[in-house]
């Protein structure tokens, strides 16, 4: 199985508020709220690190979850939120720097 | 926010200043200034398109199915070509203030407004979630800021509803007056007055749902999106559960 980089897009905003993260395409207007796993992984997207160390590292470290579990929802995740534009995902690192964590 | 449209028509004029009662002003300096072309009506300005609204090379371009408009927001001046009907400047002029106020940190909002005891709340839902109910229900001590539509405005110290000539059901052009923002409710009928808090995802998601805004511009999108977390960072946002009789202003305040 290839490896998986993923990126924000600069075409997002997005904004911790309550203890939740926002986000939000520009784009077509998605609205999404993420969960404390998914913010992690959201936070690590920096087009650089493979998601698979995302998920060891950010996700099962900091989580009580089983790595295969944590994986295929993280999978899961990436797939919907590149769906909407709001994540890039690539094969192979990205070369520009990634869009914004949190949009003051 | 001075506006001046400018017609050659005399009654058409005078039917501008009967609608906009309240809400003239004899100020010198117009922020902003609408050459009105007007047009005999046709079957292809009948139609009831959505309003399109884009910017094309400096200037903004609205359109729908009653009437053109642009205006160029550096030097803020702008043409409308339509009949002689009010509605079609009224759209107009919601459409210009949701980009005014966009770059602002402000917004229009499906809400009615009222002020009690110099404090400001705003009541927001969709058409039938009561925004009108409300109004009507209002005591003497309630000045009423709009049924419809509210204009919020982003201060140095957070967010003031200001009066709005734009009227719902209740027919009843606001009153030309602002206050800061206490609470934004959103409605709900039910079988029981209540309020109850609600967080932050939801009262964003909430909220620009509501907001009126109608530029497919992905930095005004952004800058809309803004606006709304930083509202709902600084106002507090409750849902509003209420049976439709004047006792729901007891707990209002």
């Amino acid at each position: 199985m290839s490896e998986k980089y993923i990126a924000r897009s600069s075409q997002i905003a997005a904004r911790m508020l309550g203890g939740e993260m926002m986000v939000m395409s520009s784009v077509d207007s998605t609205f999404f709220t993420l969960n404390e796993v998914a913010t992690a992984i959201w936070q690590a997207a920096d087009g650089r690190t493979p998601l698979t160390e995302i998920v060891a590292r950010n996700v099962c470290a900091e989580f009580d979850v089983d790595l295969e579990i944590a994986h295929r929802d993280a999978e899961q995740f990436v797939n919907e939120l590149s769906h909407h534009g709001i994540l890039l995902v690539s094969d192979r690192p990205f070369d520009t720097s990634p869009g914004p964590v949190e949009a003051a | 926010m001075p506006i001046l449209f400018r017609t050659g028509d005399s009654s058409f004029r005078e039917l501008l200043a009967n609608r906009y009662t309240g809400f003239m002003s004899s100020q010198p300096n117009p922020k902003f200034e609408f050459e009105v072309e007007l047009v005999t009506p046709s079957a292809e300005m009948e139609s009831e398109d959505d309003a399109q609204v884009e910017m094309q090379d400096g200037l903004w371009h609205l359109r729908r199915g009653d009437f053109r408009a642009h205006w160029d927001p550096q030097v803020g001046r702008g043409h409308i070509r339509q009949s002689a009907n009010p509605y079609s400047i009224d759209s107009v002029l919601r459409i210009v203030h949701t980009l005014i106020l966009a770059g602002e940190g402000g917004f229009l909002l499906h809400a009615a407004s009222a002020i009690r005891d110099d404090r400001a709340f705003l009541f927001s839902g969709i058409s039938g979630a009561g925004k009108t109910t409300i109004s009507r229900l209002a005591p003497s001590d309630v000045i009423l800021l709009t049924d419809e539509v509210s204009y919020v405005r982003r201060e140095a110290k957070g967010y003031h509803a200001c009066g709005t000539p734009f009227a719902g059901e209740l027919a009843r052009v606001g009153t030309n007056c602002s206050a800061p923002v206490a609470t934004l409710f959103l409605l709900e009928k039910g079988s029981e007055n209540q309020i109850e808090v609600v967080n932050a995802a939801e009262a964003v998601r909430c909220l620009l749902r509501n907001i009126l805004f109608f530029a497919e511009d992905a930095e005004l999108v952004e800058m809309i999106f803004r606006s709304a977390c930083d509202f709902v960072d600084r106002v507090p946002v409750r849902r509003l559960t209420f049976v439709p009789d004047v006792r729901v202003w007891d707990i209002i305040q």
